[in-house]
């Protein structure tokens, strides 16, 4: 295969630009030239992803009158390696591991993600029993070998694995972090047995302490490798006969781009990739606004997810779980460490699903009613309440104006179901059970957010909530009055809003190392060799897509208390390590452990377990901007209609004003209640808020309060 | 304030309320797991938190890993409140106490209850509890026979003084547990974790306008007493009886026995006639006996209904004095979970009674943990052989198979009643000079069934630096294997041996010396049902897989099939005819 990309091509990348977004649903497309952008949404095909990729392209090209030769760079993000996992249609993959070791990840952590309910089942591995083997060979924790690899065995096991028929592989030693030989070795020799079957190997994938998660990585890379190479491969060639030349960049789900090559290699990190563009766009309106302090709210049909982002930084982790089957609940999924956006991701869409328990509470979700038969208002045949099935009943949704028009909804339905499901158990009329499944969800999700700023030590007071995707910007201010947040953004283009975010994404790759490291003890030459191995590696990558473009490298480490169960992630200083590196090493430590727990634990060593390195060129082509129209206008916009609205503080219907989104103009505002509809969806204002349109195109709501106060000084 | 409780829009109100009340405490959990030190608290979520009215009853509690902290942390905040009336707190006051009969359980277990003043009026408390990784004494089931041996007691006391932290009592702490800056930050934590409940407790009554939390603790209450009495209640009244055997220590078994009585009020049970009490610590304080035996009665009748004090208060537990499940000071407690953990089958197979098909059946239970040292004054060999030896101590947290469930195979390998997670074997490894050579499933452990009980692991572990090693075991389940339910087998038990064929006590320390290799074999869970009524594939897949041997296949499932699980559906039907027909 030819280099996807060559370097000096990218460099050429900032006139016209491509972003698609694959999704469960619908294919999003966005074409930004330097004067326009284009959106188009086509369904998802899902048997060949790539023919409704070309539809997609092809279809805002001719929106812009573009030629595809003229395109200079595409950028996709894509659910399909999530999709594999989830709906179990990956590779047959074999996991070869260290003899003794045949069960680790299927024991996982040994224990039930559900204290209360003795009926869970355990996630089943992506390898089963049948498909995992073993080798004798051992490393042990210090990289020393204990048992030398039995590479007899190794040969031996290429013909059963050839005659099992197994298209992937994932290898994955004991220790073999410290000490990847083995893994190595046991890949060559596979390798020539078994040409054209894709080898995975754990100290590649991840190489990081933990065996469960590391193999459970390492077999979901495997697992979804045949199947993305295929269509990744398929998807460059089927775009250049269409006449694209340019190069094909892929979101990760950290956040960066990275080129084809390492996507196929490390397909496992693409998972994600769509909420994380949603991240990038809040970040990049964030940074044009001068916001340092920000809550990125997305909500869709099924789940909401947030995401704490500070100083233009989202949030990080290397902990992600694949396919929670259990009420989105922790460990009820599989365990991919690769770099993450961290996110909260509850079930609160605005299919979700609205009864009542044993205690006479109303529940709201995980249960969704999906897009088929969806909520009760979509006619076709759901009788039970969903969110959106509220909404309507509030006067939030119009059922006659739903996706532009496209759906027609029918609200005696909704009255229906929420009068059967909520309103009778609960002696509510039918407004209240209404209001009540919009105050739970709302809470819901307002509790979600809490706990997640705790065990982040983040403070979600003072923030800005940016709110994207169809359900946000209708439960945003309601949101933003439970978390005690005066401000709100609902940027233009909502709808589009991770496609829109792939364009603003840098190209970078991130390595990791697990090594333990006391402070006490700490050698600066032998952490300078690896940091260089390590910015070797990643930059290696970054090049490929960045070409001479200036490349920052940022490192960072996985510290903690010696021994301490939870490490939390500290910046380190740029430039070589000295002896005098453990003072700082240990301020910065001691920041941030006081920044998450309110102290530091005098005359206790610290000790460092991971080494992370990112190597990161920017976004790109022309460092986009936010396009500012003047604020020329004041005062508040003729409305387009009134509704009847349901307003959570005043706690009463209201005839309130309609405004259409697209007749604003910068600088005018409006009080709530009110609403401002436009095609894909609708802005609610409560009575607490004041919304004006910014310069940039965004809906910004102002809490009253916040208003008066700006006001006053 | 009085009809707010009526008007329609108040109930919703009330709602989200109890949901931020929930929420509440589990910011406060979150707390004090990120900051906590004991191995069981942050790796196994060995901890509690939850938040009371001024009355001492308790409103919402977080769902943490630890079934044995249930009610016994529910009701010690009535004694501190029964020491110090709410009346005579003070703001930025705060209160310890590790008294196993006023704490959860043991000593290693310290209770910090806090009252959260608002606009100088005390509107509630909050109160946490976890298990710190050292209180002195001679461990957990060590050689003490009382619990003064057990380590430092610290009955309920103050240990914030308006808002100034006791320095004379921390001293005295300090001086008396081998990890003094791991213990006093544990404390520091969940000091921390009541202040974030208060605080966030506080926003809650300012966002709603609430003067007191009487009128929400009513609805909360009210609504948990009718929920958990509608799901009693759908049950047949009666009472029903059962009798387990467990290992016992020194080759004395013991029998643990229960009557449960099912009525319109709740459900109580009694466990006399059970063993007498023993001279080692795994005496069981009644708060601990309550715990573990409401736990078991709510997964199965009302797992949907939140703890708080009126849905706990519908399952009452009451046992005589002087038997091993009301143990009196002082008896030595420490290791309490050992027989604890074993009540919730005691309860199944009374509930088993009631509502058939309704009930797993008996699982391993108890933890395995693996418990290894090294060093000296901690193995048994000759000093002069042990200089250089690496000292250490380190405890793996492990499991065998749960029983089968009705309509479920049991779960391999995995925690039950208990919540923990394990500790990986890289990262013990890293803490200890110790190789791990092997854990994998334990084939044919898992009881026959129609529902196969789960399996139990092997694991075989050798010392990394050639020097002998220690474990320090606290098993059951070594002569009493979890039984079967409904025609299903009994699981296998458990057997801690050494490769050079030495068998090893289950409730003792030994030692494994330089060139042998240390065997933990983890019980298997009972199965359920009739093992003929298993699917004949299903039994062939277990063979694939290795779970189960072909000759088990054939002499219990009555499945003939190869090592490939290729079944022989002739043979299959002759020997199952056959045994059908006997």
């Amino acid at each position: 295969m030819p280099p996807a990309i060559s370097p000096d091509r990218v460099r050429h990348a900032d006139q016209v630009r491509l972003a698609v977004d694959i999704g469960g649903t619908f294919t999003d497309v966005v074409l930004e030239t330097p004067d326009a952008r284009y959106s188009t949404k086509v369904l998802t095909t899902k048997a060949a992803p790539e023919d409704g990729v070309l539809d997609g392209m092809m279809r805002a090209l001719k929106l812009g009158g573009i030629e595809p030769g003229q395109v200079g760079l595409i950028v996709h993000g894509t659910t399909l390696a999530t999709n594999a996992i989830i709906e179990r249609k990956g590779a047959k993959t074999a996991l070869v591991t260290t003899k003794g070791f045949r069960d680790s990840i299927e024991m996982a952590q040994e224990n039930r993600f559900e204290q209360y309910d003795i009926f869970i089942e355990k996630p089943e591995p992506l390898a089963p029993r049948t498909m995992r083997f073993t080798v004798p060979e051992r490393i042990d924790a210090k990289g020393g070998v204990r048992l030398p690899l039995d590479e007899a065995a190794v040969e031996a096991l290429a013909e059963t694995l050839k005659a099992k028929g197994v298209e992937a592989i994932a290898i994955g030693f004991l220790h073999s972090y410290a000490n990847p030989a083995h893994e190595r070795r046991t890949a060559e020799i596979l390798a020539a047995k078994l040409p054209g079957v894709r080898i995975s190997i754990s100290s590649e994938v991840c190489p990081e302490v933990r065996e469960y998660e590391r193999f459970s990585t390492t077999c979901a890379n495997a697992y979804v490798q045949p199947l993305m190479a295929r269509y990744l491969e398929s998807l460059q060639s089927r775009a250049r006969a269409a006449g694209f030349a340019c190069p094909l960049l892929l979101m990760t789900s950290g956040g960066g781009l990275t080129t084809l090559e390492t996507a196929v290699r490390f397909p496992i990190r693409l998972v994600e990739s769509g909420p994380a563009g949603g991240v990038i766009l809040s970040t990049w309106i964030a940074d044009n606004m001068g916001i340092d302090r920000i809550l990125s709210f997305d909500m869709g049909g099924t789940t909401a997810k947030i995401c704490i982002i500070d100083d233009g930084k989202p949030m990080a982790s290397r902990s992600f779980e694949v396919d929670r089957r259990y009420r989105f609940m922790k460990g009820s999924g599989l365990p991919v460490r690769i770099p993450v956006i961290e996110m909260v991701e509850i079930g609160a869409g605005g299919g979700s699903l609205a009864g009542v328990d044993p205690m006479k509470r109303i529940t709201v979700g995980p249960e969704s009613a999906g897009s088929d038969p969806g909520p009760a208002c979509y006619r076709l045949g759901g009788t039970k309440p969903a969110v959106t099935d509220a909404n309507v009943v509030l006067g939030r949704i119009d059922p006659d104006r739903f996706a532009g028009g496209s759906i027609k909804l029918d609200a005696s339905l909704s009255r229906q179901a929420l009068d059967t499901h909520v309103g009778t158990p609960l002696d509510l009329d039918t407004t209240l059970s209404a209001f009540g499944v919009s105050e739970v969800v709302e809470e819901n999700m307002a509790n979600a957010a809490r706990v997640h700023a705790v065990e982040r030590g983040a403070e979600l007071e003072g923030r800005t909530l940016i709110a994207f995707g169809g359900g946000a910007p209708l439960h945003a201010a309601r949101l933003a009055e439970k978390l005690g947040i005066a401000d709100v953004l609902i940027p233009a283009s909502a709808g589009v809003g991770s496609a829109v975010g792939f364009l603003r994404a840098p190209i970078a790759f991130e390595v990791v190392r697990s090594r333990f490291v006391r402070l006490s003890a700490f050698d600066p030459a032998a952490i300078n060799t690896m940091f260089a191995e390590m910015a070797r590696e990643a930059t290696d990558v970054v090049k490929l897509g960045a070409g001479a473009a200036p490349i920052r490298i940022s490192r960072s480490a996985d510290m903690r208390y010696a021994g301490q169960g939870h490490e939390i992630l500290v910046d380190l200083p740029d430039g070589p390590f000295t002896k005098d590196s453990v003072a700082e090493l240990q301020k910065r430590f001691d920041a941030g452990y006081r920044a998450l727990f309110n102290r530091v634990i005098p005359a206790l060593d610290v000790e460092v377990v991971g080494w992370i390195l990112k190597a990161e060129a920017p976004a790109p082509g022309r460092a986009a901007e936010l396009p500012m129209a003047a604020a020329g206008e004041s005062g508040a916009p003729a409305a387009v209609g009134t509704r009847t609205l349901f307003d959570p503080m005043l706690r009463e219907f209201a005839s309130v004003p309609v405004y259409a989104r697209t007749a604003l103009k910068p600088g005018q505002s409006m009080q709530g209640p009110a609403v401002i509809a436009e095609d894909e969806t609708t802005t609610i204002i409560t009575s607490g808020f004041t919304a004006t349109l910014d310069p940039s195109g965004a809906i910004r709501l102002l809490a009253r309060k916040a208003v008066l106060q700006e006001a006053a000084q | 304030m009085n009809t707010r409780s009526n008007h329609p829009l108040s109930r919703i109100e009330y709602q989200v309320m109890w949901n931020r009340l929930i929420s509440v405490v589990e910011e406060q959990a979150q707390t004090l797991v990120r900051t906590a030190f004991g191995t069981a608290t942050r790796e196994a979520g060995d901890l509690s938190a939850g938040v009371y009215d001024t009355k001492g009853r308790m409103l919402a509690q977080a769902v943490t890993g630890t079934p044995g902290h249930v009610n016994s942390m529910a009701m010690s905040t009535g004694h501190v409140l029964d020491k110090v009336p709410i009346t005579k707190m003070n703001e930025g006051d705060a209160f310890i106490v590790n008294d196993p009969w006023q704490g959860t359980g043991h000593l290693n277990d310290i209770v910090i209850v806090t009252p959260t003043f608002r606009r100088g009026k005390p509107v509630g408390l909050f109160a946490c509890t976890l298990h710190v990784v050292d209180i002195g004494g001679r461990g957990i089931i060590g050689e003490a026979k009382q619990v003064y041996e057990e380590g430092i007691y610290l009955p309920i006391t103050k240990i914030v003084d308006r808002g100034e932290m006791n320095e004379w009592l921390i001293d005295i702490i300090k001086a008396n547990v081998r990890e003094p800056i791991q213990v006093i930050g544990d404390i520091y934590s969940e000091i921390a974790s009541n202040e974030v409940g208060g605080k966030r407790l506080v926003a809650m009554m300012d966002e709603f306008g609430l003067e007191h939390l009487d009128d929400l603790a009513k609805h909360i209450l009210d609504h948990s007493r009718e929920a958990s009495l509608e799901a009693i209640n759908r049950l047949p009244h009666g009472t029903y009886h059962n009798s387990m055997m467990v290992d016992g220590i020194n080759g004395k078994p013991m029998e643990l026995k229960a009557k449960l009585t099912i009525g319109p009020e709740g459900i109580d049970v009694d466990f006399a006639g059970s063993a007498g009490l023993v001279q080692l610590g795994i005496n069981v304080p009644l708060c601990y006996t309550e715990a573990y035996t409401s736990f078991g009665v709510k997964c199965i009748v009302a797992p949907h209904v939140p703890n708080n004090a009126a849905s706990l208060a519908t399952i009452r537990v009451t046992a005589p004095e002087g038997c091993i499940l009301n143990a009196k000071h002082p008896a030595p407690v420490a290791g309490r979970s050992i027989i604890g953990q074993m009540l919730p089958d005691v309860v199944f197979g009374c509930l088993q009674q009631a509502m058939p098909g309704g009930v797993p059946a008996e699982g391993t239970s108890c933890l395995w943990n693996v418990r290894l040292m090294g060093g000296m004054g901690r193995v048994d060999a000759d000093p002069e052989m042990l200089k250089g030896a690496t000292p250490y101590n380190v405890t793996g947290f492990h499991s065998g198979g749960t029983g089968a469930r009705p309509k479920l195979d049991g779960l391999s390998a995995t925690a039950f009643p208990s919540g923990v997670r394990n500790v990986p074997v890289e990262i013990t490894e890293t803490n200890a000079p110790v190789l791990v050579w092997s854990k994998e499933y334990r084939q044919d452990s898992g009881g026959a069934g129609e529902f196969r009980g789960g399996l139990g692991q092997v694991m075989e572990i050798e010392t990394a630096e050639d020097m002998p090693f220690a474990i320090s075991t606290s098993f059951d389940r070594v002569v009493y294997p979890p039984r079967g339910r409904a025609g299903g087998r009994n699981g296998t038990t458990g057997k801690v041996e050494t490769r050079s064929g030495r068998t090893l006590p289950p409730k003792a320390q030994s030692t494994i010396p330089v060139g042998d290799r240390l065997i933990v074999s983890m019980p298997g869970g009972g199965g359920y049902g009739d093992p003929h009524k298993r699917p004949a594939k299903k039994v062939a897949d277990d063979v694939a897989r290795g779970l189960v041997s072909i000759e088990a296949a054939r002499e219990y499932y009555g499945v003939a099939v190869d090592a490939d699980g290729v079944l022989d559906e002739a043979e299959t039907a002759r020997l199952r005819t056959k045994a059908a027909a006997e």
